[in-house]
């Protein structure tokens, strides 16, 4: 069984609309896989509301941790629940992203609250990568210390210019590849991007990866009912290798899928 | 009082009956889990113990493999969701091919939710049923607000329905369950014309069509523009057809439409229904349709009654 009552050990305000949770939730913090999720029910809200999926950002001492950021009413009511108070939390969901072989660079391409799952990522790859992370504004660029701490080369960017280099996470990006390739040892295979933002930052990614031969794992973000697999509300446009085109579910099919498996719609 | 009277007062804490038997079809209880709301089963095998349900009834299913609509397919609103994921499904063969093996394995009743574009390709699919093995009945959606060929437009039109019922009986020896549309003024018409044409039960509500705006972007939320309301919203909504469609037939009446809790169901019950679907309360409480079980068995016990069939039509008016 998948569902456990958590109890919340700490509940903090980070900064910003920022906020961290940590539960105590010993299954599903035995099992996390970097890039999965976890199905909160939000106590504060009505019978019928649905949960709310958060990435795993920490699990360790059977403990989990969620950083998320308040954007509507679900994280809102989440916001004021009490250290010390039970939480109902299905998980851990979906396919996480694969940990690369210690002969391959991880670069690792956040926006906003999508740091959380890359910072997990981070704790369990064999070799020290790249972190490259964007936002509108300083107060969007989270925990990059811990990344530091971990030995990770960290590269900002925010739209304002408050912190790292202005313009956008892929503009840092591209001067690494940039650098990169010229070497003489350069090879497409020698590094993979993990990444977690909005979908205009994904998609121009996977437009990278694909381009320049390597591997793009990408993190979706969709609205979801279920989070199992079963309403089908979640769903993205895939293809497989064929070419044929079908309704991929985000949350058991993903969250992480490969570039070259992603079909953009135009609307998105 | 002493405590030799006080226990012999009680009730005797015998075992109850919860088994129902709908359309010839036995039932170890009268809670099944709703289409669309419980994928096909191994989707929750994870979460829960699927063969302790009275029966699953698997997501809509055409002849062919169906896309659905393009997302967004759900949005919440107070007390419950908006949804329009338009009928995504495998097939017939799909199914058979990719989940009937899983649920054979599993002690538990498959009903299977099936639609068409047309009377022929209801009548198909009713036909091609017939050999696929591990089926115990059918459940004939001729409800759903999602699809723009098919679905309501057969359940709203009393001479589509009956021609519709009357065709896909012609189709199939499996027990015939008619799930009916909340968008008819007299839901007792439509129960008899199911009735008439050879369903052996009947379930409803399906969702109540509904419509959501973003006010930022004037937009409607769901790409379909409408999609259909569950939830606890639509549960007294629910209780009123059920209690209007169970009065109007001999048949056994399926009640769904908000299930949150034990007294939901119970409710349904007591208006007539001889079984419950719990549908949307999967999304937030795998285990809602357990506790809704364990709650008809508390309640039963609470009120001294043996079979859960004695709880069927008790409204006292
Ligand atoms: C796999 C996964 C991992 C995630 N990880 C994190 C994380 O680590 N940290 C974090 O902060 N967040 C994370 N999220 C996002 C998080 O789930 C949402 O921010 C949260 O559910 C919002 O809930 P809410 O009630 O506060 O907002 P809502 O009230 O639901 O609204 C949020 C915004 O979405 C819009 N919206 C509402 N419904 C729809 C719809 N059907 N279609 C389109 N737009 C809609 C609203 O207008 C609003 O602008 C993750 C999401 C996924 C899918
Ligand atoms: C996401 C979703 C998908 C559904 N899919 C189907 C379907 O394929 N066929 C069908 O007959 N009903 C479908 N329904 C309707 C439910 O089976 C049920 O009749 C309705 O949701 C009312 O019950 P509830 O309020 O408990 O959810 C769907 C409902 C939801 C929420
Ligand atoms: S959220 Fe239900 S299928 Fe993904």
């Amino acid at each position: 069984m998948k569902t456990e009552k958590t109890k919340i050990v700490e509940h903090s305000h980070l900064v910003g609309d920022y906020r961290l949770l940590v539960l105590d939730a010993p299954e599903i913090s035995a099992q996390a896989v970097p890039g999965q999720f976890v199905h909160v029910r939000i106590p504060q809200l009505e019978e019928s509301a649905l949960r709310r999926p958060f990435s795993l950002y920490k699990a360790e001492n059977s403990t989990i941790s969620i950083l998320y950021k308040v954007v509507g009413r679900g994280t809102a009511a989440l916001a004021t629940a009490a250290e010390g108070s039970e939480l109902d939390v299905m998980g851990p969901f979906g396919n996480g992203f694969p940990i690369p072989g210690s002969e391959v660079t991880p670069l690792l391409v956040a926006g906003g609250y999508g740091v959380a799952p890359l910072y997990l990522m981070a704790t369990r790859c064999l070799k020290k990568g790249v972190l490259f992370v964007g936002g509108a504004t300083a107060e969007d660029i989270l925990c990059i210390d811990e990344f530091e701490k971990l030995g990770w080369d960290v590269r900002v960017a925010t739209m304002d210019g408050t912190l790292g280099s202005q313009g956008l996470v892929t503009d840092v990006l591209d001067e690494w590849l940039t650098e990169n390739s010229a070497r003489n040892d350069y090879s497409p295979a020698g590094h993979e991007i993990f990444a977690c933002g909005p979908d205009g930052m994904l998609k121009a990614l996977g437009d990278r990866a694909i381009a320049g031969e390597f591997k793009g794992w990408l993190s979706l973000d969709k609205h979801m009912g279920c989070g199992v697999g079963a309403c089908l509300a979640c769903v993205q446009k895939l293809q497989n290798v064929g070419g044929d085109e079908y309704w991929g579910r985000v949350c058991k099919d993903g969250p992480v899928f490969e570039s070259r498996e992603i079909v953009w719609e135009s609307s998105e | 009082m002493n405590d030799e009277t006080k226990k012999s007062d009680l009730p005797i804490d015998v075992p109850v009956d919860l088994s129902v038997n709908i359309a010839g079809l036995e039932m170890k209880n009268p809670v099944m889990v709703a289409s669309g709301t419980f994928g096909y089963g191994s989707e929750y095998a994870e979460q829960m113990d699927i063969d302790r349900l009275g029966a699953i009834v698997v997501k809509g299913i055409c002849m062919d493999a169906w896309d659905g609509n393009k997302p967004s397919r759900m949005v919440e609103v107070p007390g419950g969701l908006v949804n329009a994921i338009g009928l995504q499904g495998p097939g017939v063969a799909g199914f058979d091919e990719k989940y009937m093996p899983f649920l054979r394995q599993h002690d538990v009743p498959v009903i299977v939710n099936i639609w068409g574009r047309s009377l022929e390709e209801y009548g198909e699919v009713a036909a091609a049923f017939e050999d696929v093995e591990g089926v115990s009945g059918l459940e004939l959606n001729i409800s759903c607000p999602n699809v723009k060929e098919g679905g309501i437009a057969f359940g709203t039109n009393p001479t589509m329905t009956a021609d519709v019922v009357a065709h896909v009986r012609k189709n199939t020896t499996l027990p015939l369950i008619v799930k009916l549309s909340p968008n008819v003024p007299n839901i007792a018409e439509f129960a008899k014309i199911a009735e008439a044409e050879g369903s052996d039960a009947l379930s409803l509500i399906n969702t109540l069509p509904a419509m959501v705006i973003d006010v930022e972007t004037r937009k409607p939320v769901l790409s379909n523009v409408i999609g259909g309301l569950s939830g606890s919203a639509i549960h007294p909504v629910a209780v009123k057809l059920v209690w209007e469609a169970a009065k109007a037939v001999k048949i056994p009446v399926i009640g769904m439409g908000g299930i949150m809790r034990a007294e939901d169901a119970i409710e349904f019950m007591i208006a007539g229904a001889a079984a419950v679907a719990v549908g949307t309360a999967n999304f937030i409480d795998p285990v809602a349709s357990l506790n809704v079980i364990d709650g008809i068995a508390a309640y039963m016990k609470r009120h001294g009654m043996s079979s859960v069939s004695e709880l069927t039509g008790s409204l006292e008016l």
